[in-house]
């Protein structure tokens, strides 16, 4: 048997030779030989929208498959399907070779790029940040009330840290994970696109790939009835978990963006009543963000080892762990504002967001926007005609 | 005691066993294979070939019974039988809730297959996924299933099936010692005996040039088709179908691995450029046919040519053009190159391309219809697509014989029968590979395999489990059982 010869080279033994040529990573390389299986195969064109751009291709190129590795959902469903996976000899897995490329191109891509490294030990990146975020804010309160138990504030926050401070901390760190991802998602972008085909997005494209993502279309598993968790069997619920943890994280973000509206521009300074809209907003998206996360770490936890790439296990959760401290803390905060543990409540759940703030453009908060990407190129593509004109099966 | 036992593991298996349960029988399934190898051949599959006089969801315009009839007549050369076809055929039309209410989803023709989207309904994922669909299916109805366990032979008495003999073996460095399981009643449904290399040898024989072509041969299916039991149930005098040298046969890719290679080592390049044996001579119009039409004949024609192999050699035309083969070919900038590479007689085959390239009237080229693009004044002639291979690169693929699954298997009726001497076993029935031959004397049209598979696994389960004294009710039948 013999299987296309894995291309991998040192980038610096490629020489001047052929400069033009982007040299395949390890994983790259596999990614390129399971699609030439898969796209002599195409048993699995119905489930995800990976197998449809890979019938448009008959060659992949470092370009393609940082697209395809992005398009893919990692819903188990091909491997499950899969005639050629482990033990037959050529041990296709793809959404474990897409997932092992996928990391690599949220570091490769990532802005600057000397922090695409924090990729790596994500696990570690997300630890460090969180315990940075705690003792920032722990440390402010010791420095701005002497003490860390100042009594009770009748929920006044500001007494604490004033508004324009927290509004100047968290807006510099969010502007900056937005230019970090934006400067990143362009570089992938214009990664993905060779200057021959510039993609251009149209309306209707643009509405589909929006659709796809809000919907979280591709983990419906093609027939709606889910994805691939614990074994062959489909399930819906990490549709839905995922959808709870979004739409709960969206809610959150929308409470944060009406009380900024209140405190501006109709002068109301929090805290806000229970029956407020920012309030009501925050504790809708704050429940979303602890039954999601909840539910996508026990999913975590009892998924098939064999789906994606065991070795990010610990970006993936401590992403969802960070999430579901934020809910966690922000409820304790809530609940306790009006007693004399509000000002410890507060510095802990600032300083778990300002953990997820900063590690937002470096850690698994990446892939909404990648994959978002991806799922625009493929809606540009497909209404685009196909050069290949295979007339016979 | 349990009711109904089905040996074998694969579409026609579980289509029996999911239908015994569902009449009330309890159910066992042995497969011989390991889990992660569970299905048979029917974990490579992908469509069925269904009957519809009316548009049906994944399945355009009509499929009318007569059609499909005189499409099998044809492929088969007329041996087959029309009863049994029939019933096939018309079961084709109506299993698909069934299937449905089981797990299996339908989708439309794949990219590159879109000449089928009338006659099959494609399962969503391919056979696996429609595998796994029943045996959760099965599970959640309370079949019992057992891997590991082939069946070496059955015990009969009195002319009626008493039990199955499964051979001690080990499983996970674990011995397990031999055992006799009873059972009412029994369907075998263990499939052909294609990966039987000796069998295979054996039937094919020594040709005149002293070669064993068999010994050549690449399994597309399963390693776990020995035909054991098949050999056994002949051995014991069950009426026997088929010519042992029948079976679905495609050209593949010589690199394939010898067993389960699946659809993805087929060569569909053989109609946009020419192939050659050994000896660097073409020896059959490789346009006769829209290549869905030819290409299971093409793994006979190679099994005829000298040390079972031939080229199939296209050029930079062809390129895109065709399904895009799983290993890269060999590629060279001139046709003496070419020759070289693929050690082909380098003077033979030069002289071949451009006796045919000489020979090409090329008229307007249409690979997706039967164009005017033909040979004058070679032999044989190529009558479509004959265009000159002159643009390099030049690409060629060796092609072996692959086989799909053999046809040689058990006599059966509207019942599924197991015959005896002419006389229809009461309680010992067959389906799926096992009794194929029933229906595909020879050829092959995609799909058929498993509607054959399908229609009367259902119906060996139902009459097995009727053999036990369990009864499909009139209002039983087709109702939601399933659980997948």
């Amino acid at each position: 048997m013999q299987l296309r010869e894995p291309i991998a080279v040192d980038a610096g033994a490629q020489g001047e030779a052929y400069p033009l040529i982007p040299v395949l990573s390890v994983a790259e390389a596999e990614v390129d030989r399971q699609m030439h299986i898969c796209n002599a195969c195409r048993y699995c064109e119905g489930f995800c929208a990976v197998f449809p751009a890979m019938t448009r291709r008959l060659e992949f190129a470092k370009a393609d498959i940082h697209y395809l590795a992005n398009l893919c959902h990692n819903c188990g469903a091909c491997l499950h399907a899969c005639q050629y996976a482990a033990p037959h000899e050529f041990a296709v897995n793809v959404p474990q070779a897409m997932a092992k490329v996928r990391v690599d191109t949220y570091a490769d891509y990532a802005w600057p790029a000397a922090l695409g490294a924090l990729y790596r030990r994500n696990g570690l990146t997300m630890a460090l940040a969180s315990a940075a975020g705690l003792a920032l804010f722990l440390l402010l309160t010791l420095l701005v009330s002497g003490t860390l138990l100042p009594g009770r504030l009748a929920g006044d926050f500001y007494t604490i840290f004033p508004h324009n401070t927290l509004a100047l901390m968290f807006g510099g760190a969010f502007g900056f994970a937005v230019l970090a991802l934006g400067i990143g998602v362009r570089r992938f972008w214009k990664g993905i696109t060779p200057a021959e085909a510039e993609a251009i997005a149209t309306g209707a494209a643009t509405l589909e790939a929006t659709g796809a993502v809000l919907k979280l279309k591709y983990l419906d598993g093609g027939h709606g009835q889910g994805c691939n968790n614990e074994s062959d069997r489909f399930t819906l619920w990490r549709r839905r978990f995922h959808h709870l943890t979004f739409y709960g994280f969206m809610l959150c973000f929308a409470a944060t963006c009406v009380a900024t509206l209140y405190h501006y521009l109709l002068g109301a300074a929090a805290p806000y009543p229970v029956l407020s809209l920012p309030v009501l907003l925050g504790i809708a998206g704050g429940i979303g963000l602890v039954i999601g996360p909840a539910g996508l770490l026990v999913l975590n936890h009892r998924r098939d080892p064999a789906h994606g790439d065991v070795a990010q296990r610990p970006m993936d959760r401590g992403f969802i762990a960070l999430l579901l401290a934020i809910s966690l803390t922000g409820f304790a905060l809530l609940i306790g504002r009006d007693t004399g543990a509000m000002a410890i409540l507060l510095a802990v759940h600032l300083g778990v967001v300002m953990a997820f703030f900063l590690t937002m453009p470096y850690g698994k908060f990446a892939h909404g926007v990648f994959r978002s990407a991806a799922l625009l190129k493929y809606s540009i593509e497909k209404r685009q005609p196909d050069r290949l004109k295979l007339g016979s099966e | 005691m349990i009711d109904v036992l089905v040996v074998g593991g694969g579409n026609a298996a579980l289509c029996a066993a999911l239908m015994a349960r569902e009449a009330g029988a309890s159910v066992l399934l042995l497969e011989a294979s390991p889990r992660e190898w569970r299905g048979g051949n029917s974990q490579h599959t992908r469509n069925l070939r269904c009957m519809h006089d009316a548009p049906q969801d994944v399945l355009v315009d009509a499929y009318p019974e007569e059609e499909y009839w005189q499409d099998l007549l044809r492929v088969t050369g007329g041996i087959t039988n029309e009863r049994l076809a029939r019933i096939a055929i018309r079961a084709s039309s109506t299993c698909r809730g069934w299937m449905r209410r089981h797990g299996v989803h339908f989708q439309p023709p794949l990219s590159g297959a879109l000449h089928v989207a009338r006659t099959n309904a494609f399962f969503m994922g391919g056979g696996k996924a429609l595998v796994n669909a029943y045996y959760r299916s099965a599970e959640a109805l309370g079949v019992q299933v057992r891997y590991d366990t082939p069946v070496e032979s059955i015990e009969m008495a009195g002319g009626r099936f008493v039990a199955a003999r499964v051979p001690a073996r080990e499983v996970n460095g674990r011995a397990l010692p031999a055992e006799r399981i009873e059972a009412r009643s029994c369907v075998l449904a263990a499939g052909g005996f294609e990966s039987n290399r000796e069998w295979l040898r054996e039937a094919w024989g020594q040709n005149e040039r002293g070669e064993w072509p068999a010994d050549n041969f690449l399994i597309r299916g399963t390693r776990f088709n020995q035909g054991v039991l098949l050999r056994s149930l002949l051995e014991t005098g069950a009426d026997v179908i088929g010519d042992p040298t029948q079976a679905h046969m495609v050209a593949i890719d010589a690199r394939a691995p010898l067993y389960d290679g699946g659809i993805c080592t087929r060569i569909d390049c053989v109609s946009l450029g020419v192939v050659v044996n050994r000896e660097g001579r073409r020896f059959y119009d490789e346009g006769e046919d829209f290549w869905p039409k030819r290409y299971a004949i093409w793994g006979r024609l190679v099994a005829q040519q000298p040390g079972q192999v031939a080229y199939s050699i296209i050029d930079q035309k062809a390129i895109g053009r065709f399904m895009p083969p799983v290993f890269p070919g060999t590629t060279a900038n001139s046709l003496a190159e070419l020759a070289r590479k693929l050690e082909l007689p380098e003077a033979a085959f030069v002289e071949t391309v451009e006796a045919y390239n000489r020979a090409c009237r090329v008229g307007q080229f249409d690979h997706t219809s039967l164009d005017d693009c033909h040979t004058e004044g070679v032999e044989p002639a190529k009558t479509h697509w004959a265009r000159p291979l002159d643009t390099p690169p030049f690409y060629g693929y060796a092609l072996k014989p692959g086989v799909t699954f053999t046809y040689l298997g058990l006599k059966t009726d509207e019942n599924a029968a197991v015959h005896f001497a002419g006389k229809p076993c009461a309680n010992l029935f067959v389906a799926g590979e096992m009794m194929a031959g029933n229906v595909l004397g020879k050829g092959y049209t995609a799909g058929v395999g498993m509607s054959i598979g399908t229609a009367f696994g259902r119906i060996a389960g139902t009459r097995a489990a009727a053999a036990a004294g369990h009864h499909i009710s009139a209002e039983n039948e087709g109702h939601d059982h399933a659980v997948a």
